[in-house]
């Protein structure tokens, strides 16, 4: 019994820093409506600065000086991204705010394992509270209890600056309606800033917290968002005691889960996470969100099927790539191989976001499923690879049937963090169930049939196979179902009051994004030869919406400009130099501040301007397509 | 319009939001091809009622039928399918496609085509949604982004989508609110002769009395929550009730009236 009753104070242990986390998350949320994807890196940079700093500084008071010293000046470094970057984007869409903050994450990471390196650091214990202290027969860790205890305390700080300060009414107020309070003569870009600032704040103070505990990595960021997500989702976004109960109920499920079903520990959170996402769509103490406001900086181009003379571009196009092996070395038609099948994927995710309007952010977990589907049917069944091929990508279909349903309940940020956290649960099941996936080693031997087995057969194999998957994916796009699910987009008031179902139009359409994110994943499986949880990876998701939003999010094909601009610079990238995170999220974070229309859309406003006569159509002014398509 | 069978039934319609009764045991019915106006001060539970026709909100209590068959608590495109249009106070359309997509989409709907894959939606019952966009006035800009016309144009286009579905009732939320005068009358001389031509019950609210009392054959009067009069225009002008609490005693509308200025 008592181990039980440890375990459970270790769960409540590991809950103080994922509330102050969450809690920071919420407060910046409830103010300036951005979901802080760079939390996560806020945590890390706290628990690295601590590290350095409890390292310089002795003695007790050096210690904890040197803990809330680092959080301070994280939270300074924060104050300064706020002003320099956030304050740029708070009018954008959601999708570009997510990104901007996501590219920062990236940056930071390279940036941490170029000052700290990339090995783990063994933190300093806390001073007088390294020893343990006997609970029946078992040993607790004093400084758990110190967490234990600091987490209501917290949550009591805040309750306080919330209910009993100006600042915290002001704070309020904004929460409730930010134009209002702008209006009563508060100056927001201040109040944005302070709130920012105390968010970031404890995300620092709760990574700072881990040190003695954890070993600093340069991917506890990650690790921490993933975990962080699920909080605020079932806690309620917005909500400080819906993070507490959250980070608790989370964090007793991970201390019992281990006990109970060692394998399954994340799937039991994922269960927990549906179940409330059912009963409680806005989480347990979060508050229905009011109807969506129209997305600013939506187009109002329309889109237009191709016309006769861009159709001769694209076949045109397709003729010079498919002689590619005639001049290309074998590298070359490798890397083109690997365009192409990200053409695919970039496709694939355009068809949920910018026509159905669902950003999702785990987009990698399908590519990672028909990875996998692959591998089983070939290595396990030993079926041959036109089979493999055609059944393989079904597991993508699969996934995304299960986790498309929850994830189509929500819309804007909830569905970007569910989708996350969908896929993060792929990647640990990748990770972790070893005896079938061969966990990080993961499989290897998935080689292509004879008849494709030299670097320019599979070249066509998968050029083809995009040529086919890019026009099927446009015919979708304007055939009714397309309509149907930009209509979804556009206005769900007005789409539910001509019949249509949004919830299965957007299911449907998160399933067919899925399969054709696996097909993708199963020629990548035979490209490669193997298959690894990293193929179901954070970087690859955030790659596929860097391709869409690269090509231009609101436009028809840019998906497959942005995947072969985006595709071809990073393999160059990561061959030249060594900071290939932080070239990338530099090159986000530059889009989404400078040229939020990509390189499709841009090139659209030239042909509406007149500048490219090729593609000039004879329809009237206002309805000009989009040049690019 | 007294021997035309009966279309909508309200019974006992019931809703209250906490300890706010917003809506307190309205009953009222809707005959083919009559044009009937819902009209009270603001707050006096137009839009809850609205809400509860076509399914955007369950009531409390009290039964809505359609020609019999009871339609309470069913979800908007659930009450859609059965021929029940709607436009909306603040216009909701589809501000990425055309005009014409935008009526070609209901179309998609109504033919039950949702899930087609293969069809080119641009060419799918163009002539269907050309006719349509005549209709109403906007046969000119079938080309055009939907998000270019102009607030009036906009109204026109959610009637035309309404119409797609060959509706049996129409319901709307004042629907010339937000147009200039001149646009009012032309807009509500449209929809009462279409009503007149295809026979469709139409329910709409409004605060222009001026709309209301040219257009409607009868008129129903709500306030707090409660229906306090019905009848035909003139009943209601003189109901003394009515002018206490919502026409006032200024009697603009009146002095006008007798003027004969319409606007």
């Amino acid at each position: 019994m008592s181990f039980y009753i440890v375990q459970f104070l270790t769960g409540l242990a590991s809950a103080a820093s994922l509330f102050l986390v969450a809690s920071g998350l919420s407060i910046i949320f409830g103010v300036t409506r951005i979901v802080n994807f760079a939390h996560g890196a806020f945590y890390m940079l706290g628990a690295y600065v601590a590290f350095t700093l409890t390292e310089r500084l002795s003695g007790t008071l050096g210690f904890w000086g040197g803990i809330v010293g680092a959080a301070l000046i994280v939270a300074l470094i924060g104050v300064i991204v706020e002003m320099v970057l956030l304050r740029r984007i708070y009018r954008s869409p959601e999708l570009f705010q997510l990104l901007a903050t996501f590219g920062l994450t990236l940056m930071v990471e390279d940036l941490v394992v170029l000052i700290w390196g990339p090995d783990d650091l063994l933190g300093r214990r806390a001073p007088g509270l390294r020893g343990a202290i006997d609970f029946f027969g078992q040993a607790v860790p004093t400084y758990d209890i110190l967490l234990i205890v600091l987490g209501p305390v917290v949550l009591g700080l805040l309750w306080l600056l919330f209910r009993r300060t100006r600042w915290g009414v002001l704070v309020r107020a904004a929460t409730q309606d930010r134009d209002m309070v702008a209006a009563l003569g508060v100056n927001q870009k201040w109040l944005f800033t302070s709130v920012f600032a105390l968010g970031v704040f404890l995300a620092a103070l709760g990574g700072a917290l881990q040190i003695p505990r954890d070993a600093v990595n340069h991917t506890m960021d990650l690790r921490i968002i993933v975990d962080v997500f699920v909080v605020v989702v079932i806690g309620g976004l917005g909500s400080i005691t819906g993070a507490f109960v959250a980070a608790v109920l989370v964090s007793e499920l991970n201390a019992f889960g281990i006990l109970i079903f060692p394998k399954i520990s994340i799937i039991l959170v994922f269960l927990v996470m549906a179940v409330v996402l059912v009963v409680r769509p806005w989480g347990l103490f979060g508050k229905p969100e009011a109807a969506a406001r129209q997305t600013p900086g939506l187009s109002v181009r329309p889109w237009r099927p191709l016309s006769s003379n861009e159709r001769l571009a694209f076949i045109g196009a397709l003729i010079i790539a498919a002689a590619l092996p005639l001049l290309g070395s074998n590298y070359a038609l490798i890397v083109g191989a690997e365009i192409a099948i990200f053409v695919i994927f970039a496709a694939s995710l355009h068809f949920l976001m910018s026509v159905g309007g669902l950003a999702s952010f785990g987009h990698a977990a399908y590519f990672g499923l028909g990875t996998y589907g692959v591998a089983f049917l070939a290595k396990f069944l030993g079926l041959p690879m036109i089979v493999c091929l055609l059944i393989g990508p079904l597991l993508g279909l699969l996934g995304a049937m299960l986790f498309g349903w929850f994830a189509v309940q929500l819309s804007g940020v909830y569905f970007a963090m569910l989708t996350l956290a969908f896929a993060q649960i792929v990647w640990s099941i990748a990770f972790q169930w070893v005896e079938v996936t061969g966990g990080d080693n993961g499989i290897l031997g998935v080689w292509p049939a004879a008849f494709v087995a030299t670097p320019a057969r599979f070249y066509w194999l998968a050029l083809f196979v995009t040529a086919l998957s890019v026009i099927v994916l446009r015919v979708l796009v304007f055939s009714p179902f397309g309509y149907s699910l930009r209509a979804t987009r556009d206005s769900a008031l007005r789409s539910e009051a001509i019949g249509l179902n949004s919830k299965r139009i957007q299911w449907t359409a998160f399933v067919i994004a899925g399969t054709f994110a696996g097909i993708a994943g199963a020629l990548f499986a035979y490209l490669k030869g193997s298959v690894f949880p990293d193929n179901a990876g954070i970087a690859l998701s955030v790659d596929s919406l860097v391709m869409v939003l690269l090509g231009g999010v609101e436009t028809v094909s840019g998906a497959v400009i942005g995947a072969i601009v985006y595709k071809a610079l990073s393999i160059w990238l990561v061959s030249y130099t060594e900071l290939s995170k932080l070239v990338l999220g530099g090159m986000i974070v530059l889009i989404v501040v400078a040229f939020p229309k990509g390189i499709a859309g841009t090139f659209g406003n030239l042909v509406d301007s007149g500048r490219l006569p090729f593609f000039k159509r004879a329809l009237p002014r206002a309805s000009q397509a989009e040049g690019a398509e | 319009m007294s021997v035309a069978p009966t279309l909508l039934a309200v019974e006992d319609l019931t809703k209250s939001y906490g300890g706010v009764h917003a809506v307190r045991g309205v009953s009222f019915s809707v005959a083919a091809g009559e044009i009937v106006a819902l009209i009270g001060p603001n707050g006096a539970g137009k839009s809850t009622c609205f809400d509860m026709l076509n399914g955007q909100k369950t009531p409390d209590r009290g039964r809505v039928r359609l020609l019999g068959e009871d339609i309470t608590g069913r979800p908007p495109r659930a009450v859609w399918r059965l021929g029940v249009g709607r436009t909306f106070q603040i216009t909701a359309t589809f501000p990425t496609m055309t005009v014409r997509e935008n009526v070609q989409v209901a179309l998609v709907s109504y033919a039950n085509k949702i899930f087609n894959v293969w069809r080119s939606t641009p060419d799918f019952e163009r002539g269907e949604a050309d006719r349509l966009l005549e209709l109403v006035g906007v046969g000119g800009y079938a080309e055009r982004p939907c998000g270019e016309l102009a607030y009036g144009d906009l109204k026109r286009l959610e009637l035309a989508i309404a119409l797609a579905n060959h509706p049996r009732l129409l319901l709307m939320d004042e629907p010339t609110a937000g147009m200039a005068p001149r646009e009012r009358i032309e807009l509500m001389r449209l929809t009462a002769r279409i009503a007149r031509e295809q026979s469709i019950g139409v329910l709409f609210t409004e605060h222009d009395m001026d709309v209301v009392f040219e257009h409607a054959n009868r008129i129903l009067v709500l306030n707090r929550g409660t229906l306090i009069a019905e009848g035909s225009p003139d009943d209601v002008r003189r109901d003394p009730q009515v002018r206490a609490i919502y026409l006032g005693e200024g009697l603009v509308y009146d002095a006008r009236h007798r003027e004969g200025a319409g606007a």
